[in-house]
C-alpha cells in the first residue's frame, strides 16, 4: 500500500511515542507517564489509520461496532481483575492480540485474487504471522487456565509427547513452505492456523506453573513478532516498529527471567520431558520429622527478635495476605524490631510481581530488598519468616547438582538463626521438588492459610 | 526488491536494536509493568485489523476482520488500562519525595 507522506510522518510520531514510553517505563518515577505516552502513540496511530480507510459505510459501521464492543470489554476486565490475577490478565490480552495478528494475515492473503500470484515477501510474512500469532493465542490460553488453576499447574506429560509435538511442528513447516511456494492456495491457511493452535497448546502443556511467567513473556514477544509480520503483510510501518520493539524487548526480558531462575530457556521449555525420573531420584521421601510450632510460640520469638526478614512468595499473594503481612511488620517495628522484605527476582508469578503486591499494601519502598542487597543480612537475622514461598529458599539449588533447580540463585534464608515456614501443607513448591530446609532443625513450621496464620501472629506479637 | 520493502526492512532492523537497548536499563521491580506495557504496545495490531476491515469483501472476510478488530481493541485498551493500574501503586509509595509538591 502506498502511504501519503503526512500519514508516514504521523506514524513516525506514534513510533517515537512508543519508544519514549518504553524508555520511561524503566524508571519508577516516570513509569506511569511512560505508559500514557505509549497510549497516546496508539491513539495517534489509530486516528491516522482512519484516514487510510476506503470509506464504505458498511465497513465503517462494522468497524465502529467492533471497537465499541471491544474497548469496554478490555477496560472493564483490566479494572476488575485482582492484583494477584495480573499474570493471567496479561496472558489473556497477549493471547487476543496474537489471535488478531493471525486473523489479519489470513484476511489479507485470502483477499489477494486467485489469478494474481502473491509476492514471496507477502507469502512468507503471512505464514509467519499466522503461525506465530496462533501459537501465542493458544499458548496464552493454556497459560491462563494453568494460572487460574482451572487446570493442574504441574507439567502434563504423556508417552510419545515429544514425537507428537515434533510431528505437528514438521507439518506446520511443510504446509507453510507449500503455501509460500504457491503449491497450496489460500484455503490451506486455515489448516495452518489449526496446526499452529494445536502446537501452541501442546507446547505449553508440559511446562509447569512456576515457569509460566517466562512462557507469558516469550509469548508476548511472539505476538510482537507476529504484529511486525503483519506490518510487512499490509505494508504499514507503525505495525513493524511497534511489533518489533515488543518482539526484541520481550525476547530480552524472557532471557533475563530464565537467567534469574538459573536455567537455560531450552531447559525450562523442554525440561519436563525428563522430569519424572529427576523428582524420583531427588526426593528422599519417607517419613521425616518436621518441627511445627504454635502461633503463640512463634509470635513470642518474633517479638523478642532484633531483626526479622520476611520472605514473601506466591502463597502470600493467593491468600491475599499482603495487608496482614504489613500489619505484622508494623507491630514488630513498634517494638523496635527491624523488618525487611527479601524479594527474590522471580517471587510471585512474574518478576516484580511481589513488589506490585506489596506496594498495594503500602509497604514502604525502602523495606523491599533485592536478593543481592539482602542475602548477606540473613546471617545476622534472628528470624527468616517464609510466607508462602518455597523454591526460592530451597538450598538444593546450591547443594544438589541433580536437582532441577540446581544453579538457581536463592535467598539465603537457611543462614538465619531461626526459620519460620508458613505453609498450607508439606506439599512441594511449584517446581515440584522437596525442600531440605523444611527438615532443618532450625526450622519451625506454621501450617495453615497464610492470612489466618499471619493474623494469629499479629495477635501473638501484641500479646507478647 | 522494491524501495518500499527496503524501507520496511531497514525499519525492522533498527527497531530490533532499539528494542534491546530500551529494555536493558529496566530495574527488576518494573519487569511486570514493563511486560504489561509492551503487551499494550503490540495492541497496535488494531491498525492492521482496521485496514483489513476496510478492504475485506464477502461475509467470511468481513466476519473474520470484525473478530480481529474486537480482539485487537481488547488487547490495546485492556493493556494500557491494566498497566496504568499497576503503576498507579508505584506512585503513592514514592516516599514523601515531592509527591506533594
Amino acid at each position: 500500500m502506498h502511504l501519503a507522506p503526512y500519514i508516514v510522518l504521523l506514524y513516525l510520531l506514534a513510533a517515537v511515542l512508543f519508544i519514549l514510553g518504553l524508555h520511561q517505563l524503566s524508571s519508577p518515577k516516570h513509569a506511569r507517564s511512560g505508559n500514557l505516552v505509549a497510549a497516546l502513540g496508539a491513539l495517534i496511530a489509530v486516528g491516522t489509520t482512519i484516514d487510510l480507510l476506503h470509506h464504505s459505510t458498511l465497513d465503517l459501521v462494522l468497524l465502529v461496532v467492533a471497537i465499541v464492543v471491544g474497548a469496554p470489554v478490555g477496560a472493564v476486565a483490566a479494572r476488575a481483575v485482582k492484583m494477584t490475577a495480573m499474570p493471567q490478565m496479561v496472558a489473556t490480552f497477549n493471547g487476543v492480540g496474537g489471535g488478531a495478528a493471525a486473523l489479519v494475515a489470513i484476511v489479507e492473503f485470502v483477499r489477494v485474487p486467485v489469478h494474481s500470484s502473491p509476492s514471496l515477501v507477502l507469502s512468507i510474512s503471512v505464514v509467519f504471522a499466522v503461525v506465530i500469532g496462533a501459537i501465542s493465542f493458544a499458548g496464552s490460553a493454556i497459560a491462563y487456565t494453568k494460572l487460574q488453576e482451572l487446570m493442574r499447574g504441574t507439567p502434563i506429560t504423556y508417552p510419545g509427547q515429544q514425537p507428537v509435538n515434533g510431528a505437528v511442528a514438521a507439518a506446520i513447516v511443510v504446509v507453510g513452505v507449500l503455501v509460500v511456494v504457491g503449491t497450496l492456495s489460500s484455503p490451506a491457511l486455515w489448516l495452518l492456523l489449526l496446526l499452529a493452535l494445536i502446537l501452541g497448546v501442546a507446547f505449553v502443556l508440559p511446562i509447569g506453573g512456576a515457569d509460566m511467567p517466562v512462557v507469558i513473556s516469550l509469548l508476548n514477544a511472539f505476538t510482537g513478532l507476529a504484529v511486525a509480520g503483519d506490518g510487512f503483510v499490509v505494508g504499514n510501518p507503525v505495525l513493524i516498529v511497534g511489533g518489533t520493539l515488543v518482539g526484541a524487548s520481550g525476547t530480552f526480558l524472557t532471557k533475563m527471567m530464565s537467567d534469574a531462575m538459573g536455567r537455560s530457556l531450552g531447559n525450562l521449555l523442554f525440561g519436563a520431558f525428563g522430569k519424572i525420573q529427576v523428582s524420583e531420584a531427588a526426593g528422599p521421601g519417607g517419613a521425616r520429622s518436621v518441627r511445627s510450632g504454635s502461633a503463640e510460640d512463634i509470635g513470642t520469638l518474633l517479638a523478642y527478635s532484633q531483626r526479622v526478614i520476611i520472605v514473601p512468595g506466591y502463597g502470600l499473594a493467593v491468600a491475599q495476605a499482603q495487608h496482614v503481612a504489613r500489619e505484622l511488620a508494623d507491630v514488630l517495628e513498634k517494638r523496635g524490631v527491624t523488618v525487611d522484605y527479601a524479594i527474590h527476582p522471580v517471587a510471585g508469578r512474574m518478576p516484580g510481581h511481589m513488589n506490585v503486591l506489596l506496594a498495594e499494601a503500602n509497604v514502604p519502598y525502602e523495606q523491599l530488598k533485592d536478593m543481592e542487597e539482602i542475602n548477606d543480612a540473613f546471617k545476622t537475622a534472628d528470624v527468616a519468616l517464609v510466607v508462602g514461598a518455597n523454591d526460592v529458599v530451597n538450598p538444593a539449588a546450591r547443594n544438589s547438582p541433580g536437582s532441577p533447580i540446581y544453579g538457581m540463585p536463592i535467598l539465603n534464608a537457611d543462614e538465619a538463626h531461626n526459620i519460620v515456614f508458613m505453609k498450607r501443607s508439606m506439599r512441594p513448591g511449584f517446581a515440584g521438588i522437596d525442600n531440605e530446609l523444611l527438615y532443618d532443625p532450625k526450622t519451625i513450621m506454621l501450617f495453615g492459610d497464610a492470612k489466618d496464620s499471619l493474623t494469629k501472629l499479629v495477635a501473638a506479637v501484641k500479646a507478647a | 526488491m522494491n524501495a518500499q520493502l527496503v524501507n520496511e526492512i531497514s525499519i525492522f532492523v533498527l527497531a530490533v536494536f532499539l528494542g534491546f537497548e530500551v529494555i536493558s536499563k529496566v530495574p527488576t521491580i518494573l519487569h511486570t509493568p514493563l511486560m504489561s506495557g509492551s503487551n499494550a504496545i503490540h495492541g497496535v495490531i488494531l491498525v492492521g485489523a482496521m485496514v483489513i476491515m476496510s478492504e475485506a469483501t464477502g461475509p467470511l472476510q468481513i466476519g473474520v476482520a470484525f473478530v480481529a478488530v474486537i480482539l485487537a481493541t481488547i488487547n490495546m485498551v485492556g493493556g494500557y488500562v491494566v498497566t496504568d493500574r499497576m503503576l498507579e501503586m508505584f506512585k503513592s509509595r514514592n516516599p514523601r519525595g515531592g509527591a506533594r509538591s
